[in-house]
C-alpha cells in the first residue's frame, strides 16, 4: 500500500460543491425562466442570451486581468447563476447593451473588484439592477404584453429589436402591475378604482402580465424556491421572513386604509417579490448565516419593499431594499450570532444548578 | 453524478433535536447484518503501554517472558492510567517502540508478544457477586481489568465509576447512539449480546449509585432497540431504552446528556456536575465480563468495513492485533484504498502503517476509496452558512477560519475556538471543501503552544528576577558585612589608638606628672 501524507479528518465529505449549488438554483430557476421567454419572444431570448454570456466573458476576462486561476472559478457556475439574475429582471425588449451593462456592473463592479467569488458586499445582480433603474428609466420601464413566442416578433424582428434598437415592434408597450398602481394613485384615483383595471389574480399567478423578463410567473418563482428548500441549498427563514413581512405590513395598512393601499395578494403576486424571496435574498454571501439574524434582514427586507413600493419615488423597490440590507448583514454578524452551548447568549458559562459535592461542604 | 439519499435530506425529528449537526450517509448496510465473529489467533501481539488517556503504563515483564492469558504485564501509573493484560499466552519477544496506532506515526513504548497458539488463561482476577460488592469493590475491579472507555475516548472507566465521591450522581446513559457512519460494532454487540451489556450496565449503575438509568441508541438500530428493551433490568435497576434521532455527533457526550434529559452541561464544566455520568454500551460489556468472570479487557469487537475491503465484517479481536492481519482476514483491499482509519470517518485517525495494532478504543478500520474520501479540491467560502448550521456547539466556523487564516489566534478564542468539539460537521458540510475543523485543531494547538510559551517565559522572568534579587540581596548583604567590618576595624582602630594613648601617656602631662612627682 503506498503512503499517503497524513490528511486530517472528516474523512467524508457531503455531495453538495459550490458549482453543484449554484447548478441547483440554475435549475431552480428555469421553469419561470423558460416561462418568461416563451412569454416574451425572440427578442428576450436574445437579451436573456447576451446577458448570460457577456456575465460569463467578464468573468474570465477579470480573472485573466487579476491572474487567478481561470478553469475552477469559470466551471463554478456563479457568473453564469448572477447574469442569468440580471438578465431576469430586464425589461424583455430592452436592447442588447442594456443587458451587457448589467452583467458589467454585476460581475466587474459588484464582484470582481470586492475580490471575486464569496468576498462581494453587496448582492451583483441586484446592484446591477439598481444602476440601471436609475441610469437607464427609459429602458428600464418600458414593459411589453406577453404575446408569446410565436405570435410575437419573429425571428429576425427579434434580431432587430435586440440588437439594432429597432422600435418598430407592434406588440401592445403596457405598464406592469406596480408602475400602473403607482401612477393612478399619484394620479388620485383611489384602490378601489385601480383594482377592477388590474389584471386578474389568475394571470398575475400564472404570469400572463407585462413585468420583467423572468419575474411574472410566481407560481413557477415559488415552485423553483421550493426545489431550492428541498434540496437543502436555502433554509426557509428569509423567504418566510420576506414574504411574511409584506404580507402582514400590506394587510394591517390595507386593512386601515383601503383606498390607499394594495392588498397583501398583490404584493405577493406582482414585481419580483417572489423572485426576491428566494432566489435574490437568500443569496449566501449577501445575507446573514444565523437563523437569528436571517429573521432580522428578511423581516428588514420585506418593510423596505414595503415602504418604498407603498412612500417611494420607484413603483419596485427589491433591489434597494436587498441593498440595504446588504449593507447592515456584518452588523448583523456582529451582533446576532447563535448561542454557543453551554453559555449563555452573553458567552458567559451557565451555572449548574447543582453544585459538586465538595462545593457544598 | 452521485446524488444524495432521501435519508440524507429528509430528517423529520431534526426539530426535536440537538442544534445543528449532519446526516451524512450511514453507510451502516455494508456490516450491520454481519455478526460479530472471532478473529483466529494473529501471528503477533503488540501492545502500546498508552492505550488510554493518563500516563502510560510501566511495563513489568521482560523479553523472553512467558506470560499468560489475562496475565498483567503493564501496571497503572498513578490514578489517572489503566492496567494492560496479554491477551493471550506467549513469549515477550520485545519491550521497546513501535509504531503508534495514530495519525503520526510515531513510535511508542510496546510490547510485543509471540502467541504460542495455546491461548492459555492464567489466574483470573477474583470473581466479584455485584449483588453483594460495595461500590468501591466493583470500581477497584474495573481498575484491575484495566479497563477504558471503548466508544473511543478511553477514559479510564474506574475513575469514572469513582466519581460518586465528589459529585451528587443521579443518572447513568449508556452511549450506544454510534452515531459515527459505517461502525455497527455496538450495534451488533447489543443485538447478540443484550442480556451480557444489562448486567454490566446494572453493575455499573451499582457502583455510581444513580436512580435512573437511560440507555441512548440511535433510531437507525431497531434491532438493537428491541434486544435492550427486552434485557433492560439487572441487579434491581430498570432502565429505559431513550431512542434518539439519527444524526451525527448524537455520542457527544454533552449532546446525548442534553437530547436525554433535557440540561445543558455548561462550558469547561462535566456532565457530572449536573448528576449524569455517560458510558459506552461497550464499556458495559466489558464491565459484565470482569466482575462476572474476571476476565480483564483483552478482547474487543471492531467494524471492519468501508468500499475497500473484500469482506466487510464485525469483529471480535485481541487487543494488539496488528490491522493488516485483520484486513488479510477479512479478504484483503478491493482496490487500493485512499486512506486506512483507524475509528469512524467523521472522527478517525488515518494511519500511515498497517501494521499498527488494534488498541482498546479501536472501534472500527475503515480502507476508504477514494470515491467515498473527500475531494482534495478547495473553493474560496461562498458564505453558506452551512457550517454554522451544521455547527452543534453554535459557532461560526466560515469566521474563526477566517481569523485564523488572517492570524487573529486570540479574536478566534473569543468567538468560541475553545468550545469546539472538534466533530468535523462544518468541513462535512462545507461546499467549498475548506478544512475548517483542521485549522481548528492547528489553531488549538498553537495557542497551547504560546501559553506553554508565555508559561515557559513568565516561569524564566520569574526566576531570573528572583536570582537578580537574591543576588543583589547578597550583595547588598556583603555590602553591609564590609561596612560593619570597616566600621568595626574603624572602632577597633579607635580602641586601639585610645588604649594606645591610655598606656602611653602625652609627654606634656608626663612631665607634668613628673613635675609633681619631682618637687
Amino acid at each position: 500500500m503506498t503512503m499517503h501524507m497524513p490528511v486530517a479528518g472528516p474523512h467524508t465529505h457531503t455531495l453538495f460543491t459550490v458549482s453543484r449549488t449554484m447548478l441547483t438554483v440554475v435549475v431552480a430557476l428555469t421553469p419561470a425562466t423558460l416561462f418568461g421567454l416563451w412569454q416574451f419572444g425572440w427578442p428576450a431570448i436574445f437579451l436573456f442570451l447576451t446577458t448570460v454570456l457577456s456575465a460569463w466573458v467578464f468573468e474570465v476576462a477579470c480573472l485573466w486581468i487579476a491572474k487567478k486561476p481561470i478553469r475552477p472559478f469559470a466551471t463554478d457556475g456563479s457568473a453564469i447563476l448572477s447574469g442569468w439574475l440580471v438578465a431576469m429582471t430586464l425589461p424583455p425588449y430592452a436592447p442588447w447593451w442594456v443587458g451587457t451593462i448589467g452583467a458589467f456592473i454585476a460581475i466587474v463592479l459588484a464582484k470582481q473588484i470586492f475580490g471575486g467569488l464569496g468576498q462581494n458586499l453587496f448582492n451583483p445582480a441586484m446592484v446591477a439592477r439598481a444602476m440601471l433603474v436609475v441610469a437607464l428609466p427609459v429602458q428600464m420601464t418600458t414593459w411589453i404584453a406577453p404575446v408569446g413566442l410565436l405570435d410575437g416578433p419573429s425571428f429576425l424582428h427579434g434580431l432587430s429589436i435586440t440588437f439594432l434598437g429597432a422600435q418598430d415592434f407592434d406588440a401592445v408597450s403596457s405598464a406592469s402591475t406596480l408602475s400602473h398602481i403607482k401612477s393612478q394613485i399619484s394620479a388620485g384615483a383611489t384602490m378601489g378604482e385601480i383594482l377592477p383595471t388590474l389584471a386578474d389574480l389568475e394571470s398575475r399567478l400564472l404570469g400572463f402580465v407585462p413585468g420583467s423578463l423572468g419575474e411574472t410567473s410566481t407560481l413557477l418563482l415559488a415552485l423553483g424556491g421550493l426545489l431550492l428548500l428541498v434540496t437543502r441549498i436555502i433554509t426557509p427563514t428569509i423567504p418566510l421572513a420576506v414574504l411574511g413581512t409584506i404580507a402582514t405590513l400590506s394587510a394591517v395598512c390595507s386593512f386601515f386604509a383601503p383606498d390607499r393601499f394594495a392588498p397583501p395578494i398583490l404584493h405577493l403576486t406582482s414585481g419580483s417579490t417572489m423572485l426576491c424571496a428566494f432566489f435574490i435574498a437568500t443569496d449566501y454571501v449577501t445575507s446573514p448565516v444565523s437563523t437569528a439574524g436571517k429573521w432580522v434582514y428578511g423581516i428588514g427586507i420585506g418593510t423596505l419593499i414595503f415602504v418604498i413600493r407603498t412612500f417611494g419615488a420607484f413603483p419596485e423597490g427589491v433591489a434597494f431594499a436587498v441593498l440595504l440590507m446588504n449593507s447592515v448583514t456584518p452588523l448583523i454578524e456582529t451582533y446576532i450570532r447563535p448561542r454557543i452551548f453551554g453559555r449563555s447568549r452573553s458567552g458567559k458559562p451557565l451555572g449548574t444548578t447543582k453544585p459538586a459535592k465538595g462545593a457544598t461542604k | 453524478m452521485r446524488l444524495p439519499s432521501i435519508a440524507t435530506l429528509f430528517h423529520p425529528l431534526q426539530s426535536f433535536s440537538i442544534r445543528g449537526g449532519i446526516h451524512p450517509e450511514t453507510h451502516k448496510h455494508l456490516t450491520s447484518e454481519c455478526e460479530i465473529e472471532t478473529m483466529p489467533m494473529p501471528t503477533l501481539i503488540r501492545l502500546p503501554l498508552q492505550q488510554h488517556i493518563g500516563a502510560e503504563a510501566e511495563p513489568i515483564v521482560r523479553r523472553d517472558d512467558l506470560v499468560l492469558k489475562g496475565q498483567l504485564i503493564a501496571k497503572a501509573r498513578g490514578p489517572l492510567s489503566a492496567n494492560i493484560h496479554a491477551p493471550t499466552s506467549g513469549r515477550v519477544i520485545a519491550v521497546g517502540h513501535f509504531v503508534a496506532p495514530h495519525a503520526s506515526g510515531l513510535p511508542v513504548p510496546t510490547i510485543t508478544l509471540r502467541p504460542d497458539g495455546e491461548d492459555r488463561w492464567g489466574p483470573h482476577l477474583p470473581r466479584l457477586r455485584p449483588e453483594n460488592a460495595s461500590p468501591e469493590e466493583i470500581a477497584a475491579q474495573v481498575a484491575a481489568a484495566g479497563i477504558v472507555g471503548m466508544g473511543g475516548a478511553t477514559f479510564p472507566s474506574a475513575v469514572k465509576l469513582n466519581l460518586r465521591a465528589k459529585y451528587d450522581l443521579t443518572t447513568l446513559i449508556l452511549n450506544g447512539a454510534e452515531c459515527e457512519p459505517y461502525l455497527t460494532c455496538d450495534d451488533r454487540l447489543m443485538r447478540e449480546r443484550a442480556e451480557e451489556i444489562a448486567d454490566g450496565i446494572g453493575i455499573m449503575a451499582r457502583a455510581l449509585g444513580v436512580k435512573q438509568v437511560f440507555v441512548a441508541i440511535e433510531s437507525n438500530k431497531p434491532q438493537a432497540i428491541e434486544a435492550m428493551t427486552r434485557y433492560n433490568r439487572a441487579l434491581g435497576y430498570t432502565f429505559k431504552v431513550h431512542v434518539v434521532p439519527t444524526q451525527y455527533p448524537m455520542g457527544s457526550e454533552k449532546h446525548l446528556v442534553k437530547m436525554i434529559t433535557g440540561r445543558e452541561t455548561p462550558a469547561r464544566a462535566l456532565t457530572a456536575d449536573l448528576g449524569v455520568v455517560v458510558h459506552n454500551i461497550a464499556t458495559a460489556h466489558a464491565v459484565h465480563l470482569a466482575v462476572r468472570y474476571g476476565e480483564p479487557l483483552i478482547a474487543r469487537t471492531v467494524t471492519v468495513s468501508g468500499h475497500g475491503i473484500r469482506r466487510p465484517a464485525n469483529l471480535r479481536v485481541l487487543i494488539g492485533t496488528p490491522v493488516s492481519e485483520i484486513i488479510a482476514h477479512c479478504g484483503g483491499f478491493t482496490e487500493e484504498p485512499d486512506r486506512l482509519l483507524l475509528g469512524g470517518p467523521m472522527m478517525g485517525m488515518p494511519i500511515q502503517n498497517p501494521r499498527v495494532p488494534v488498541v482498546k478504543g479501536t472501534n472500527g478500520i475503515l480502507a476508504l476509496t477514494a470515491a467515498e474520501t473527500p475531494e482534495a479540491k478547495t473553493m474560496p467560502c461562498i458564505r453558506c452558512g452551512r457550517c454554522v448550521q451544521g455547527c452543534p456547539v453554535g459557532l461560526t466556523p466560515f469566521e474563526l477560519n477566517a481569523r485564523i487564516h488572517a492570524g487573529d489566534l486570540e479574536g478566534a478564542a473569543k468567538v468560541g475556538l475553545m468550545d469546539c468539539l472538534a466533530c468535523g460537521c462544518c468541513s462535512y458540510n462545507c461546499p467549498a471543501n475548506l478544512p475548517l475543523v483542521q485549522s481548528f485543531q492547528f489553531a488549538k494547538g498553537k495557542l497551547a503552544e504560546r501559553q506553554s510559551r508565555k508559561h515557559q517565559q513568565e516561569e524564566t522572568k520569574r526566576l531570573a528576577a528572583a536570582r537578580k534579587a537574591r543576588e543583589e540581596a547578597i550583595l547588598e548583604a556583603k555590602k553591609q558585612m564590609m561596612l560593619k567590618r570597616k566600621a568595626e576595624m574603624a572602632a577597633k582602630k579607635k580602641a586601639e589608638e585610645a588604649a594606645a594613648a591610655a598606656e602611653m601617656p602625652p609627654p606634656a602631662t608626663a612631665t607634668a606628672i613628673q613635675g609633681e612627682a619631682t618637687p
